[in-house]
């Protein structure tokens, strides 16, 4: 007891140590600041990665037209070479290898530097340490070493823009052999042999996916030491938030399916660099021509690496959310999470079959029936767990008082857009279906349906849900219905056309939108005769201007917005037992743990909500035993 | 509670055994991501040998099985010295820390350069892939890609012993400088475990490039 005591004076005075701007700011290696760093840099990310989308879809609504207003600028950006005069001469047309490189940067910074870092590492960052009240991570240093090496992976994808040659175009995927031949501009090479071989777009590209590997390599090893080793007193397993648990899974995914990517890089890169040809077939013709390699290399080998991590990953992206919105339902009905457990169980089973089904992505490589069967069989059986988890969610409102806040109206949006997402994926995971789906539309729309309206409205709730536990001040309600409500149409508008498009043949990489085949009208088109690639483009648009209410809200509310104690939301999980915003080191005393996470609404107590850190000692004032 | 320990407790755990299981548990956790980084790699070998096994068959006994088994001994003392160096901190025993410590990165030194032999010796028979390749056998487009995954693989683990060995070397001065002691044994504790992962590996790199070819 005597060495607890001096302990936490110990604590009291660590509190006390005043840091300079940078180290308190800056170079920090406290969770909360470095969650925040990790928001901002992936919102703005976000923003980024969509408008590089929003100029693709300028090129495919209007193909050959010079873009209206910003054509001059973006040719002196990306040089004559990367965007052409219109016919009339007008500035501002992108050639199909600008539309590649923003294809391919677009996939790269919306998976790996904008939803990854938003959901998983700022939100577990700032979340998970206080909602099991702990102080701090396990290793902080190794947490801000996590963001720097994050950052610096931004920068070097960021300068693959101004290489000569210009960004990486061979998607995110970068697929074997495309990928290992192609950004090498000769003059280039030849002017400095060894920059040249490094400072082009796809080994940038790689140079930088190391750097994201490592940060969250190194993430993951702090969350999983954290959950394990930091939980407050009292925090059983059983007692866990939701939100904690699919951040432990989501750790796990990204543990063990990121270093096999990390390998085949290095092997991609060699064959860049060094001349192997780990993943180059004998008798590669190029441009007409056999280059000179030693050949003997598998490209499918570089698609199973990468599927290997890239399936986890796709769980990666929707588990966080689908933690966030659990956390937003219960609060909001004021209920417990319908199957709590069962929900815990299903992710858990979810991470498990989530690395046994990543060859449903490569059905089109002739890999044989048995191994097709092999597949489907699996793909089908994850979506028992995934069907649990939104199921639970759903019955969750059965019956609740539900408060229409911000952040719910994102969670019960993200609910159904996440179920079209999900259906629509059962008949990829067919064989026979995929074939004649895959690189279509279709597929863009099933998994934009889970990480668009899905993640990014879950993402968006969370902000809503903790921006007054991070700042002490509520954001606007009445701009976060107009920034729900536009999001939602135009979201929609976007990705419900995708569809149809899809099932009628349309290939994903036309670069103008099907201008140049006689046959595409009535593909682009459909049956209803309506132009859907304009529909499509200007609901993106909108999407964009939607996004304006958000970000002004968003700053306006960190001064201005309704300053707000450390309980807002009733809510009783322990995040909100500390101050707002928390102090370094999080709570006034170390929390202990008495109940489940959920206690909402409990016959007979005297408030709807009993917070986890409320003793059910028999000696305190007793809830009413007598109504009943 | 005595002040060494006080010193050592960071803030963020209420006891040193918390503290230490922390450390335990980070350490392996990332030799996990070890293992399937590795793992990577060698799933890169089987597929290469499975697809042509005859060449990797012929190309492996160009490799010298004498120097691999000298380098796997090594090695394997290194771990010996590893595990006692972290029994002298935990005793805080000073000078033998340090010693043993020295030996471990004499030992890791000497492991990269018979390594670094073999590579020369590899050089001038014309075995480094590439304009000056050569090789007598059936396929020497094929053989080239066993030795690319040869210098690949043991070069990213020799890379990680480069690492171990620095590692020591700090950790001797630190001893030195008396900022581990017997309280802060837990630093050459989690170092110990890099290193034995390290040796690992290469217990199984030496029997799939060179004994490959089963002499």
């Amino acid at each position: 007891m005597a060495q607890q005591t001096a302990h936490e004076a110990a604590h009291h005075e660590h509190h006390h140590e005043e840091l300079g701007f940078w180290r308190k700011y800056v170079f920090s290696t406290d969770h909360k600041v470095i969650g925040i760093q990790y928001g901002i840099t992936g919102l703005i990310f976000l923003f980024f990665g969509f408008t590089l989308m929003m100029l693709m879809r300028w090129q495919l609504a209007f193909p050959g037209q010079a873009l209206p207003g910003i054509g001059g600028l973006f040719q002196k950006i990306f040089g004559d070479k990367m965007v052409l005069p219109d016919v009339n001469g007008h500035p501002g047309v992108m050639t199909s290898e600008l539309y590649n490189s923003f294809g391919a940067m677009h996939g790269t910074i919306m998976v790996f530097l904008g939803i990854v870092p938003t959901a998983f590492a700022a939100f577990g960052n700032y979340v998970v340490p206080l909602q099991i009240g702990a102080p701090d991570m396990t290793f902080p240093k190794i947490n801000m070493a996590s963001y720097w090496s994050f950052f610096l992976g931004g920068v070097v994808m960021l300068a693959s823009f101004f290489c000569p040659g210009g960004a990486a175009k061979s998607g995110w995927t970068s697929y074997s052999p495309l990928a290992n031949i192609t950004d090498q501009v000769p003059e280039f090479v030849a002017a400095h042999p060894v920059l040249g071989l490094i400072f082009n777009g796809q080994s940038m590209w790689i140079l930088g996916m190391v750097f994201l590997i490592t940060s969250s390599l190194l993430g993951s090893v702090n969350f999983i030491t954290t959950i394990i080793q930091l939980r407050a007193p009292g925090m059983t397993w059983m007692r866990l938030p939701f939100f904690v648990w699919a951040q432990l899974v989501t750790s796990f995914l990204l543990l063990l399916a990121f270093p096999p990517l990390e390998a085949a890089s290095i092997f991609q890169l060699m064959d860049r660099v060094a001349g192997t040809s780990f993943f180059l077939p004998s008798g590669l013709i190029v441009n007409g021509a056999q280059i000179h390699i030693s050949g003997g290399g598998s490209p499918l080998l570089w698609q199973h690496l990468f599927w290997f991590l890239a399936h986890p990953e796709v769980y990666v992206l929707i588990l966080p959310g689908i933690g966030i919105i659990g956390e937003v339902v219960a609060n909001n009905t004021r209920k417990p999470l319908w199957g709590y457990k069962a929900m815990v169980f299903a992710i858990f089973v979810l991470g498990f079959l989530s690395f046994i089904v990543w060859a449903h992505h490569m059905y089109l490589t002739g890999m044989g029936a048995a191994v097709s069967a092999f597949f489907q069989t699996t793909t089908i059986m994850i979506s028992v767990p995934s069907v649990i988890l939104l199921t639970a969610l759903i019955l969750s409102l059965w019956g609740g008082s539900i408060r229409f806040t911000t952040p719910m109206c994102f969670a019960t949006a993200f609910l159904p857009m996440f179920g079209i997402g999900g259906l629509t994926g059962i008949p990829l995971a067919f064989n026979a279906l995929d074939l004649y789906l895959h690189d279509t539309y279709y597929v863009i729309a099933h998994f934009h349906y889970i990480v668009a309206p899905g993640t990014i409205f879950a993402i968006f709730a969370g902000v809503y849900h903790w921006f007054p536990k991070a700042t002490g001040r509520m954001m606007n309600q009445f701009l976060g219905r107009l920034h729900f409500w536009a999001s939602f149409l135009f979201i929609n508008g976007i990705f419900l056309p995708m569809f149809l498009q899809g099932m009628l043949g349309m290939h994903r990489r036309w670069y103008d939108g099907g201008a140049s085949y006689d046959i595409s009208k009535a593909i682009v088109w459909g049956l209803s005769g309506f132009d859907w690639n304009k529909v499509i483009s200007i609901s993106a648009w909108g999407l964009g201007l939607a996004q304006l209410p958000f970000i002004f809200n968003f700053f306006s509310s960190i001064w201005y917005g309704k300053a707000v104690g450390r309980n807002p939301w009733d809510a009783t999980t322990l995040e909100w037992l500390a101050p707002s915003p928390p102090p370094h080191g999080n709570f006034d005393h170390a929390p202990e743990v008495h109940r489940g996470p959920y206690e909402y609404s409990v016959p007979g107590a005297a408030q709807d909500f009993i917070p986890q850190s409320e003793p059910t000692s028999p000696t305190a004032p007793a809830a009413p035993a007598l109504a009943h | 509670m005595d002040s060494a320990t006080d010193t050592v407790l960071a803030e963020q755990f209420d006891e040193i055994e918390q503290q230490h299981s922390a450390d335990t548990l980070g350490m392996w956790i990332f030799l996990a991501t070890e293992v399937m980084f590795f793992g990577g790699l060698f799933a890169g070998y089987a597929v290469y040998r499975f697809s042509f096994p005859h060449v990797f068959y012929a190309a492996s006994h160009h490799l010298d099985v004498l120097a691999g088994a000298i380098d796997t001994a090594v090695l394997l003392c290194s771990s010996l010295t590893m595990a006692f160096a972290v029994r002298a901190v935990r005793l805080g025993q000073r000078w033998m820390s340090i010693l043993l410590l020295g030996v471990t990165a004499v030992f890791g030194a000497g492991f990269l350069v018979i390594h670094g032999f073999e590579y020369h010796h590899e050089w001038t028979e014309h075995l480094v892939p590439g304009g000056s390749f050569a090789f007598e056998g059936a396929d020497p487009h094929r053989a080239q890609m066993f030795f690319w995954l040869y210098f690949a693989t043991t070069g990213l683990h020799s890379l990680h012993v480069l690492i171990g060995v620095a590692l020591m070397l700090v950790l001797a001065v630190l001893v030195l400088l008396e900022k581990i002691t017997a309280a802060r044994f837990m630093t050459v504790e989690i170092a110990g475990l890099y290193w034995h992962f390290v040796d690992v590996v290469w217990v199984f790199l030496f029997p799939l490039y060179y004994l490959a070819g089963a002499r």
